[in-house]
Parts: C-alpha cells; sequence; structure tokens
C-alpha cells in the first residue's frame, strides 16, 4: 500500500460504503435506461455537478474544522460577476480569474477572522455572509446578468481535453487538492484535531488562527473557483447565481461520511456524496421522474446514510 | 442533648470497588436532625464516592442506608431528591436562562383560576424566602446573571424551599469570597436551625472548625474516626487525615544536575496568584502542591501560555521568553500535560498515531507536506516504549482504556522531545498498574536530563517522587521544602495555610 494512504478506519469504512452505492446507483440506471450512460449525458452529468462537486470539497474542510461555511453561494456569485465585469471590462482574462480568485479567498478570509478573533460562531459569522456578499453581487450588477464575456473564456464551458469536459478537470483537479492537503499536509492533520478537540489542539500547540483563517480562505477560494465555472458556463455574470449552493453542498459533505460535528471526514466521501445527488437527479430526470419525488429522494437518502454510520460506529 | 438527637439516615458497612481501586472500605456515617457534620481526608480518600452513593450517582458494591430507620435504595439521584436529600454542588433542576423564582417553582408552576401561570404567586412566594433567609436577591432575576456567590445561596434557598431534610455542601466555598463565606455559613446555621442535617465537605480544615459540629475522617477509603469538633484541633485533625506508608511503589531514581532550565519571576494574575518564584533543574522533578483552588493549576497553565497572566517573567535555559500562546510554550521545549484528557489533551476521534504526532507536524514537516515515514516511526516507536495497549496505530483513541489514553498524551510530548515538562494530576483516573509505568516515565525523562513540574493534590504522590515541593495557598507561596524536609503533616499545614 502506498503511504499515506492510511486513514481513519471509520472514514474509510464510510466511503467503501457510499462509494458501493454509487456503483448499484448507476448500474441499475444503466440497465434501466440506456441513455443514461450514453458519453453526452455523462459528460453533461459532470458539467454540470462540477460547480457544486467543487463548493462541496472547500465545505468539506470547514466541516471537518468544526465549523460550517453558508456564505458558499453568495461567495461564488460574487466572484462570478467580478469576474466578468473585469472581463467586460477588457482586462485580461487571465488576470481578471486572478482577481476574482483573490476575492473569493479575501471574504472567506474575512469571515475566518471575525469567527477567530471575535469568537462569534460560524453559522453566524457565514449567515451574514451569505446575506451581505449577495448583497455586494446585486449592487455590483444593478442585479442584472453581466454579459458580452470574451469568447475565449465563455468557450471553456465546451472545451474538452482527453474527452473529458474541461470543468470536469477542474473540479478532479480540486479533489486532487483536497486529497492532498487533507492527507499529506500538516494543514490537514491540524484541521482533524481542530475539529475533533480545539481545546487539545490549542494546548498541544497547534496555531489555530492560521489554521482557522486558512480553513475559511480555502472554502473562499473553492467558492470563487465554482464562480468563475459558473461565469464560463452561463456566459456571463449572474448575481444570483449559485443561491442555495450551501444546502446542497453540506447535504453532498454529509452524505459523504463527514461528521457535522468536525473531526471525521475526507474528500472523496464528499466526492461520492456529490456524485450520489448528480445521478439520482439525473437518472431521474431522464426516466421522467417527477424532480419533486427526487427531491424528496435525496432527503432520504441523506438520513438514512446518518443513522446507518452511527449505527456502525456504536456498534 | 445527645438523647434528643434524631438521626435522619444512616449508612452502614458501605463498600465501593472499582476495577483495581476500593474507594471506600466498609464506611459507617450518621447524619442527625440539626447536626453539620464535617467530612475531612486527603484527596482520594473517599469523600466524594461516599457522597456519590448518597445522591444516588453511584451504588455501593454493598452496605445498606437507612432514611428515617427504614432501608432504601437510592439508585438515581431523582430517588435521593424525593427522600428530600439535596446536594448545593448538583441540583438537577436548575434552568440558568430562567428567573429566580420560576427555578424555584420549576416543575410544579403555580396556575391562576383562568390556567395561566400564576406569576404574582410565584414571585412573592420566592420573596418570601429569600427574605427569610435574608438573600438580597430579586425574584425576577434570570439565574445565570447572578454571581456565583449568589446563585450558591439561590440554590441553597431552593433547597430550604422545597424542604430538603439532608443538605449537601461539596467544597461550597470554593469560589467564595470571605465575606460571601460569612453569608453563607449565616444560612447554613439558619438551615441548622430549622432542623436540617447538613454534611459539610471542604479542603479547608479552618472552615470546619467554625461551622462543624462533628467531623468524620476518612482515609484511603476507611473511617478512621467520628468524634465532636470540640474535641479535636486543627493538629490533631491533619493527624488523623495522614498517616499512611509510602509505598516502594515511588523508588525511583533521582538526579542531581545543577544546571537550571526553567526560572519564574514573580509571576502575578490579580486575584488567582501573586509573585510565584521558582527554578527548576534539568533532571529534577519539581512539585507544585496545594489544595482546590489554590491556584497550582492556573500558574502552570500560565507558564504553558494555556491562560494569560499580569505580570512577571519567565526564562528558558536563561533566556526570557514570552509565552503568550501554547505554540510559542512547545516551541521553546515545554510540554503540557493537562489534568482532564479527554477534554484537553485528546482529540479522540483521531487516531492513535495522528494523537501521538499531534504537537510535532512542523518537525515532521517540510513546505508544509508531512513525512509519514516519520510519522508512523514516532507512533510506532512510542507505542512500543510505552507499552500503549493498542490493537494498531490507526486505532481511533476514544476506543482505548484511561490508563492507555494518558499514555498516548505522554508520547505527545515525548516525540516532541521537550525539556520541559508540566504534569498536572498526572495519575488522576487511573489504576495502581498504570500508575507505577507513568512514575518509570518519568524516571525515564530525568533521566535524560529533561525537567517535570508536576502538579498535583495527592501529597504521597508528590512527596513520593519530587525532589523539591513548593507550597501554594490561595496564590501566594507559602514555603518550599527538599527531599529530605518533606513531611505530610508540614506540608498539609502549609497548604492550608498555617505557617
Amino acid at each position: 500500500m502506498i503511504r499515506g494512504i492510511i486513514k481513519k478506519k471509520a472514514t474509510r469504512f464510510h466511503e467503501m460504503n457510499i462509494l458501493l452505492v454509487l456503483i448499484v446507483l448507476i448500474i441499475s440506471l444503466a440497465l434501466i435506461n440506456n441513455r443514461f450512460l450514453s458519453f453526452g449525458n455523462i459528460t453533461n452529468l459532470l458539467r454540470s455537478t462540477s460547480m457544486i462537486g467543487v463548493v462541496a470539497i472547500g465545505m468539506t474542510f470547514v466541516i471537518i474544522s468544526g465549523g460550517i461555511d453558508l456564505s458558499v453561494g453568495s461567495v461564488l456569485a460574487l466572484s462570478s460577476v467580478i469576474a466578468a465585469k473585469l472581463m467586460v471590462s477588457g482586462m485580461p482574462i487571465f488576470l481578471s480569474i486572478i482577481i476574482s480568485l483573490a476575492s473569493g479567498i479575501l471574504a472567506g478570509l474575512l469571515m475566518g477572522i471575525i469567527i477567530y478573533e471575535a469568537r462569534v460562531p460560524p453559522f453566524i459569522v457565514t449567515l451574514a455572509g451569505l446575506s451581505v456578499f449577495r448583497g455586494i453581487a446585486m449592487l455590483l450588477t444593478g442585479a442584472k446578468k453581466v454579459v458580452g464575456l470574451p469568447e475565449n473564456f465563455a468557450n471553456f464551458a465546451v472545451i474538452r481535453v482527453f474527452g473529458l469536459p474541461g470543468m470536469a478537470i477542474v473540479w478532479l483537479l480540486i479533489i486532487v487538492i483536497g486529497v492532498i492537503m487533507a492527507r499529506y499536509t500538516v494543514f490537514g492533520r491540524n484541521i482533524y484535531a481542530i475539529g475533533s478537540n480545539p481545546e487539545a489542539a490549542r494546548l498541544s500547540g497547534i496555531n489555530i488562527r492560521a489554521s482557522i483563517y486558512k480553513v475559511y480562505a480555502f472554502c473562499g477560494f473553492t467558492s470563487a473557483v465554482a464562480g468563475i465555472l459558473m461565469a464560463a458556463r452561463l456566459c456571463g455574470g449572474s448575481p444570483s447565481a449559485g443561491s442555495g449552493y450551501e444546502l446542497d453542498a453540506i447535504a453532498a459533505v454529509v452524505l459523504g461520511g463527514t461528521s457535522l460535528t468536525g473531526g471525521i471526514g475526507g474528500v472523496f466521501g464528499t466526492f461520492f456524496g456529490t456524485m450520489i445527488i448528480a445521478t439520482i437527479s439525473n437518472g431521474g430526470n431522464i426516466m421522467g421522474v417527477n424532480p419533486f419525488v427526487l427531491e424528496i429522494v435525496i432527503g432520504v437518502l441523506i438520513v438514512i446514510a446518518v443513522v446507518f454510520d452511527h449505527l456502525q460506529k456504536n456498534k | 442533648m445527645v438523647s434528643e438527637r434524631k438521626e435522619i439516615i444512616r449508612m452502614e458497612r458501605i463498600s465501593k470497588q472499582f476495577p483495581g481501586v476500593t474507594a471506600l472500605d466498609g464506611v459507617n456515617f450518621q447524619i442527625y436532625k440539626g447536626q453539620i457534620h464535617g467530612i475531612v481526608g486527603e484527596n482520594g480518600a473517599g469523600k466524594s464516592t461516599l457522597i456519590k452513593i448518597l445522591t444516588g450517582a453511584l451504588q455501593p458494591s454493598s452496605g445498606n442506608i437507612f432514611v428515617d430507620g427504614k432501608k432504601v435504595i437510592i439508585s438515581n439521584p431523582i430517588i435521593a431528591q424525593n427522600l428530600q436529600i439535596g446536594a448545593v454542588y448538583q441540583d438537577l433542576t436548575v434552568a440558568k436562562d430562567l428567573t429566580v423564582a420560576e427555578n424555584f417553582f420549576l416543575g410544579q408552576i403555580p396556575k391562576n383560576r383562568f390556567g395561566f401561570i400564576d406569576w404574582k404567586k410565584m414571585v412573592q412566594k420566592t420573596a418570601a424566602v429569600l427574605r427569610e433567609l435574608n438573600i438580597e436577591v430579586d425574584p425576577n432575576m434570570i439565574l445565570e446573571k447572578l454571581t456565583a456567590a449568589q446563585k450558591e445561596m439561590v440554590l441553597i434557598a431552593k433547597q430550604y424551599f422545597k424542604q430538603y431534610r439532608v443538605v449537601i455542601f461539596d467544597e461550597p466555598t470554593a469560589l467564595l469570597t470571605s465575606k460571601d463565606t460569612e453569608e453563607l455559613f449565616r444560612i447554613i446555621k439558619k438551615l441548622k436551625k430549622e432542623g436540617v442535617g447538613i454534611i459539610y465537605i471542604s479542603h479547608r480544615i479552618e472552615e470546619v472548625f467554625e461551622i462543624c459540629d462533628t467531623v468524620t475522617v476518612l482515609r484511603d477509603g476507611k473511617r478512621i474516626t467520628c468524634i465532636p469538633i470540640s474535641e479535636t484541633d486543627i493538629d490533631g485533625l491533619i493527624s488523623r487525615m495522614v498517616g499512611r506508608n509510602i509505598d516502594d511503589m515511588y523508588s525511583i531514581i533521582h538526579q542531581h544536575l545543577n544546571k537550571e532550565v526553567l526560572r519564574v519571576e514573580n509571576l502575578s494574575k490579580t486575584g488567582v496568584f501573586k509573585n510565584i518564584n521558582f527554578t527548576v533543574n534539568h533532571g529534577e522533578i519539581f512539585g507544585l502542591f496545594g489544595l482546590v483552588n489554590s491556584g497550582t493549576t492556573k500558574i502552570a497553565r500560565a507558564i504553558y501560555g494555556a491562560d494569560r497572566f499580569d505580570q512577571g517573567s519567565i526564562y528558558v535555559d536563561s533566556k526570557n521568553i514570552r509565552i503568550t500562546s501554547p505554540s510559542i510554550a512547545v516551541a521553546n521545549g515545554i510540554g503540557f500535560l493537562p489534568e482532564d484528557k479527554k477534554t484537553e489533551g485528546l482529540a479522540v476521534k483521531l487516531s492513535v498515531r495522528h494523537n501521538i504526532n499531534l504537537s510535532s507536524y512542523s518537525n515532521i514537516s517540510r513546505m508544509g507536506f508531512v513525512n509519514g515515514k516519520l510519522e508512523n516511526q514516532n507512533a510506532r516507536q512510542q507505542i512500543k516504549s510505552l507499552r500503549i495497549r493498542t490493537p494498531s496505530a490507526e486505532q481511533i483513541v476514544i476506543n482505548l482504556s484511561g490508563g492507555n489514553q494518558q499514555k498516548v498524551v505522554l508520547a505527545k510530548w515525548l516525540v516532541n522531545q521537550c525539556k520541559i515538562f508540566i504534569f498536572e494530576e498526572p495519575t488522576a483516573g487511573i489504576d495502581v498498574g498504570a500508575k507505577e509505568e507513568i512514575y518509570k516515565i518519568l524516571e525515564l525523562l530525568i533521566k535524560k536530563g529533561s525537567a517535570i513540574v508536576m502538579i498535583s493534590s495527592y501529597l504521597p504522590e508528590l512527596m513520593g517522587i519530587a525532589d523539591r515541593i513548593t507550597v501554594v495557598y490561595e496564590g501566594t507561596q507559602m514555603g518550599a521544602l527538599s527531599r529530605n524536609e518533606f513531611d505530610e503533616k508540614r506540608l498539609l499545614q502549609l497548604a492550608s495555610g498555617v505557617i
């Protein structure tokens, strides 16, 4: 075994379970409807899921640290319109993306600072962030979509690399970064420790301040990445994009086995969780199932997953 | 007078065994109407166990309890409350976000003829009780907003209001100023006059003499004596509390290196401790002894940067270091083993490997990337040398036994290669076998030249292994004794504020 794949047993166990569910789901959908596994459908599925997928990776770290980030959808929208406005104003694409990412990191960092320094619960600070950043996005755009993006940028939404959609490649990249951070870095180790027991972490000499700053900044970063993907996909910066993403991301994280009380969880789990939710919606749509029924199914699945997890742990 | 005494509770031959420890061994205890009965003894003597059995928090292994001469089984705290036995520290029916009056009537809120809450009656009755006890608290105040002293008074008043027949005070003055203590004693005396039986537990011997009629001395789970307070004095009581043979469990090889590693100068924190001065040498075990709330823990936490202090300087290897957070202390080679391992020492949801390396990641990483090989090596090495009983390094810590968890916390600091270890009650709550192993580890540490600052309220242990002991009473250094001057009685006197 590659050293470093050593992980907490419980998480690995859960990840295997959830992967199994995903595989069973994909096989049964493929058997029921041959359109599901078609190349066009799969690439479409990956492309449309990539944004929430990216957001969920940042959310995973925040939740492992014992926090929560409700502002992800709003930060996404803000970064999205910032990128769009800069490009429309004639700034080079690359530079616009960098500034947009920086704005996302800054938004996250700001919340991290307030959470740590003022000891305000993350729920409250990021709830305020949800409101504030959405408001800024609306103000910047007059609540209208920013259109007229350079063609080169908009093309990114349809670009393919080795047959995979470019957006899915970005998602994959974020997953790889996430896995490396969680498993191989001091930051990752510290985030798990803080989420498991903040006082023990502090008394072990871990720099809590830096860790909290970083984890919210990283979540802001992933929201901004998703915001840029969104701008490409929508061919413009929409100030109302990403609303409700916070709950979808939390759902994917929890379904993936990350504990809302912190300290337990992982990036692969979140990936599988995201894919399960996306597959159910997509498969259901193909089969013409009422989308409201699908929402109920997803809700029930989350509860089952968590209950099952608890039963396993208490055995 | 004696003939009029009416017994309320009689505990007969109460024993309690924990795995590896006999906490109580055939203890008899009675409480009469209008009696204030003190219980004294060192830490681990069995005071808390006895009280926990009386309040239903623990079940005795053998022995009987009689209330009004009738045998009862107090299988849970609710039964104790129904028997009108109350303890001030553990009132189950306190809602801190409600008003004083609401708390008095919790569970039996009076209603008016329309079926609504009769606020007027509630407040009036509560006010009457408070007035009767001369407690100046507004019945409409939210409980949480009261001072610690007021809260305590209100809790006592509530027990009076509920007409409890026995009220237990466990270290009631720990958080009180001397003025508040006077106030408390006044109320206790009032309860006594009403015929309430009072059990009074305190580390402060002088208080026991001030308030109690009778005193029971426990030592190593046995009742040593039960005598009227008038027939003894402070010295007599302390001699009865002491008097144990120090086991050869503590026989460790001491080091004598005369090279200073830690110096604390004029460390002060307003209202907590003042002008603390000491030096610790390489290879030395330095004991910091004090009774409950004496400030020893606070001093240790300040040195480690876990709490702030107001004044003073700390020198490590003669270099002045401003320690404002634990991470600075760790960077300077100071490790801290907190008393409450589960809440302060361990990340219990994480693996043994992760916990062992918790404070060392900056040493085993480059550019923020952890060297997995070293990490595993650290874990394996510690598991082996400390004989941590775990199926693998990947085991989640919560699944280990208390003694093994303790070793994991220790391992964390051994990996970090600290030169100064601050140990707070390192053997609290672990069995005898594990204790011995811990002492062996301490021996190994000083052999390597590390210094140990050990905080313990368990005197025999401290006397057994420390090279020097400094005694702290109410945040003041009372004196220091070196190994050849150790005298249990003298140390206890210093810790009780007797010079």
